[in-house]
């Protein structure tokens, strides 16, 4: 039984040891990439779910496994979602003990000066004028900044140890973390966010945001059930849209007004002009442009002389031309039996070009621009039971093509008319096409989270930038009292250096430090002693080299050995 | 805002010539290359001794240090027309930028132009810093192709663009997009050429031509994790300004459009990069493929998801 529990913590450990390893992370970290790709390379529902019945149509054999497997829903996916949570998991159990070491490390004194500064990386010596504590103070006024242990050593020599950098850890922790928060604040926005469109009619209608069926279309959050939108009402007065002769649109503007809180229920409106990049931002809320089109006005005049006129939207087909399809239902006026009522119910439906074109044998109509220049309908007029009252929802742009199949709805004309033309049905019923209205579609979106993403994403970026930017680096100083004589001066300087990570460019810093710490009141009369800089692996050579340093340079080892030597220890 | 044809077509002028002057640039190159030293022994002519004095007598070598041998000459003639080229180039997307009164970055045309002269400048910038000269034929060969299809099959006529690009994020956004990527194309050079050199290293008799005449292996990692580094911070706020942008134009911050899913398959590629170098068993070809993976994410997301896939990243003319 304790062999039992010992072999399954030994499992559990080496199990959670391997998951937060590097290895792990990166593999992972492929794993992300490569299972993000049917996203981009297959349709997905939640860009276009049209055009993932199509790829299913195509793909009668393989289309309903991968909707299965979820390959057309990738991001909400949970074999997606096992990638990124193993991912944060490996990086949290890398992130604890690295925090818990910076922290150690942030009170801990630099490392002991090396027996042989002359291995390091980056070396150089001189002999000095200067006696041992004068060059130590020197040193220590020139590497301020820089955290220190000055350190002594038989035969009055001594040392200075620093190291700096610090920040590069802190960078990298902030970065891990910060990605971490972004990935919640994402969920959270998942959670209690919503998304809804509606298509509003620009002569001064009004919408409110007070329920689920205001929307035409509506994508809640999980924790979201409607009924706690955030209050507010909008108003589109007017819209313009202005299209180069392209036909490439150029501006899209509505003039809209708005009221929340306390103005609600009275008629204080604020003005807004509502355009693309320019959403309105109001209770939390923002209101967005999607899109507009066009409401053709039809004048019914019924055969007992009474008139109906109506403007409802009508879908574009084409967003070149913005070419729509549509439906207007007009139920006959002055009828009160309902039975009566469905044999004469009108619909006309069709097609409307805001600046008509015709085909060469000047039936078929098309759509040459997107503004209204010269607009034309060409409609088939229904009439009969359309089928409203039967309780089942139908399309608002279309009618129920089961009545027609059933003989209950009858198609009574077809005819092209433009503005001002009218056609007349067997029983003299007249239908004008009396005028163009405009609509915008709108979307409101909501989502309390995304600032708190905002955020996360800056501190992404600056501990990103610090991590790369900064460099771990030491530098050491030994000054030891020159007995034998030799070089003339009183005092043999010499300073050793190392880039603690694999960060290239420690070389020109060195390069002046060891200026710095070298120049100090230098023996006139004694010839400089050869100051070697060893090749150092992080740097190119000559090339690269800072014009103070050049000087410096006496050999250059052939390059080699690893890129990013460790810690000496 | 109307359109200067006039000024268009000295962009289109300008915009040809240079691809034809990086080609030369690149035969240039590519003429050192063929016939040059081996990079070995031209590295023993750097040593240069304390204050200038030559550390060692040099017998052999004074004469030839007086002038530069052919094959040099024509590496840095090759330099030389590089930044030629690099100014017509310049000028090909500032002209289009006069004429149409707009950042010269609204279409896949001038996109790619823009990404390639990010590309030549950084190139322009290592080759300051670092001796890797002879890259300069396998950097330029990408991309005189991405030009030359974005002058061909992707060209667009100088014009306005949508309204919802008509926002200074397009500045903000397309310029971080543009200079991370252009960064990346001489990354991705790089380590390709790293795995090359790693091969030619292990075993003399692989590539055996061209091995011999890269820099060393070395340099090559480094220059690929220099530029790495510069682009990577770039491209990571090129991604949240299109965020940012995207929640005012959208409706979203985030929708897994195609190109936003790529460019993040591209940054987490290049963060496998990163963490790749400081892996144990995974530094040097490893890391080196996993750039170049991330090279091919890229021009995957140049081409690709604009021209195959439908999604809100499609600009006028094309896509």
């Amino acid at each position: 039984m304790r062999s039992q529990i010992a072999a399954a913590s030994a499992f559990l450990r080496n199990t959670w040891r391997g998951l937060t390893s590097m290895r792990t992370a990166l593999v992972l970290l492929f794993l992300l990439a490569l299972a993000a790709l049917p996203g981009v390379l297959l349709p997905q529902y939640s860009l276009n779910s049209g055009k993932v019945a199509e790829y299913k149509a195509e793909h009668s054999t393989i289309g309903p496994w991968l909707d299965k497997l979820g390959f057309f829903n990738v991001f909400a996916a949970p074999w997606f979602a096992a990638i990124y949570l193993l991912l944060f998991i490996s990086l949290i159990g890398c992130l604890l003990p690295r925090t818990v070491e910076y922290l150690r490390q942030l009170r801990a004194r630099p490392g002991l000066t090396p027996r042989n500064l002359s291995r390091l990386p980056h070396h150089a010596e001189r002999t000095v004028d200067a006696d041992v504590d004068e060059v130590v103070a020197a040193g220590r006024q020139r590497l301020r900044g820089w955290r220190k242990e000055i350190g002594e050593e038989p035969g009055g020599v001594r040392t200075i140890s620093a190291e700096r950098g610090y920040l590069r850890e802190a960078g990298n922790l902030v970065f891990h973390f910060s990605m971490m928060l972004l990935l919640v604040g994402l969920a959270v926005g998942k959670l209690v966010g919503y998304e809804g469109q509606v298509i509003v009619r620009a002569d001064g209608s009004q919408w409110c945001n007070s329920g689920l069926f205001n929307y035409d279309s509506f994508r809640p959050g999980l924790t979201v059930d409607g009924t706690n939108l955030s209050p507010f009402c909008v108003r589109v007065d007017s819209f313009r849209a202005n299209y180069l002769p392209s036909g490439q649109a150029d501006t899209f503007h509505a003039d809209i007004a708005y009221q929340a809180g306390d103005d609600l229920g009275t008629d204080r409106w604020n003005p807004y002009g509502l355009e693309v990049n320019e959403p309105l931002r109001v209770a939390g809320d923002r209101v967005y442009l999607l899109g507009h089109g066009y409401a053709p006005r039809f004048v019914v005049t019924f055969p007992d002389g009474q008139t109906r006129t109506q403007a409802i939207q009508w879908r574009p087909t084409s967003t070149a031309t913005l070419l729509s399809e549509g439906a207007t239902k007009f139920d006959p006026p002055g009828v009160t039996d309902p039975a009566e009522r469905r044999k004469h119910q009108l619909a006309i439906t069709g097609l409307f070009a805001p600046t008509a074109a015709y085909d060469h044998t000047g039936k078929i109509l098309t759509s040459a621009f997107p503004m209204v220049n010269n607009p034309a309908v060409a409609v088939d007029v229904y009439r009969g039971d359309l089928g409203t009252d039967s309780g089942s929802p139908q399309s608002i742009f279309s009618i129920d093509e089961r009545m027609v199949r059933d003989g209950r709805l009858n198609k009574v004309a077809r005819q092209n008319l433009e503005l001002g033309q009218e056609l007349t049905l067997d029983d003299g019923t007249r239908i004008r096409f009396d005028g163009v209205e405009q609509w915008i579609s709108i979307q409101v979106s909501h989502d309390p989270a995304q600032v708190w993403v905002l955020v996360a994403a800056v501190l992404v970026l600056a501990g990103l930038g610090a991590s790369l930017v900064i460099k771990r680096r030491r530098v050491w100083l030994r000054v030891r009292p020159n007995g034998a004589g030799e070089g003339g001066g009183r005092t043999v300087v010499e300073v050793g250096g190392l880039a603690r990570t694999d960060q290239a460019g420690y070389g020109e810093e060195f390069g002046r430090l060891a200026g710095d710490l070298l120049a100090a009141r230098t023996s006139g009369t004694a010839p400089n002693k050869i100051v070697a800089d060893r090749a150092d692996p992080e740097r190119t050579g000559s090339d690269e080299a800072g014009p103070d340093e050049t000087s410096n340079k006496t050999q250059r080892a052939a390059a080699g050995g690893g890129h990013d030597r460790q810690d000496v220890p | 805002m109307s359109i200067n044809s006039t000024l268009s077509q000295y962009s289109d002028l300008s915009y040809t010539t240079a691809i034809a002057i990086y080609v030369f640039a690149m035969l240039l190159h590519a003429a050192e290359n063929a016939f040059g030293r081996r990079a070995v022994q031209r590295e023993q002519k750097a040593l240069v001794a304390a204050g200038g004095v030559p550390l060692a007598e040099q017998p052999s070598r004074g004469v030839v240090d007086t002038g530069r041998a052919l094959p040099e000459r024509l590496g840095r003639m090759g330099v030389s027309l590089t930044v030629l080229g690099a100014a017509l180039h310049f000028a090909s997307l500032a002209l289009r930028g006069l004429a149409t009164g707009r950042v010269p970055w609204g279409n896949m045309y001038e996109y790619i132009s823009a990404v390639c002269l990010g590309a030549v400048i950084a190139w322009l910038v290592m080759l300051r810093r670092h001796s890797v000269r002879q890259l300069g034929a396998f950097v330029l060969l990408p991309l005189v192709v991405l030009m030359f299809l974005a002058g061909t099959v992707l060209y667009a006529q100088a014009g306005p663009v949508v309204p919802a690009l008509k926002s200074y994020w397009l500045v903000i956004h397309v310029s971080a997009m543009v200079i991370s990527s252009g960064v990346v194309l001489v990354a991705g050079v790089a380590s390709l050429l790293y795995l090359v050199k790693a091969r030619h290293e292990a075993n003399p008799s692989t590539f055996a031509k061209l091995g011999s005449r890269l820099p060393a292996a070395d340099a090559l990692d480094r220059l690929a994790y220099r530029t790495t580094v510069f682009a990577l911070p770039l491209m990571t706020f090129g991604i949240m300004a299109g965020a940012i942008w995207a929640e005012a134009a959208w409706g979203r911050y985030w929708g897994w459009d195609p190109k936003e899913t790529v460019a993040l398959v591209s940054w987490v590629i290049y963060a496998a990069y990163l963490h790749s170098r400081a892996t144990a068993g995974w530094r040097g070809n490893r890391a080196a493929w996993v750039n170049v993976v991330g090279f091919a994410a890229t021009v995957f997301n140049l081409f690709f998801v604009n021209l195959v896939t439908t999604g809100l990243h499609s600009y006028a003319g094309v896509g």
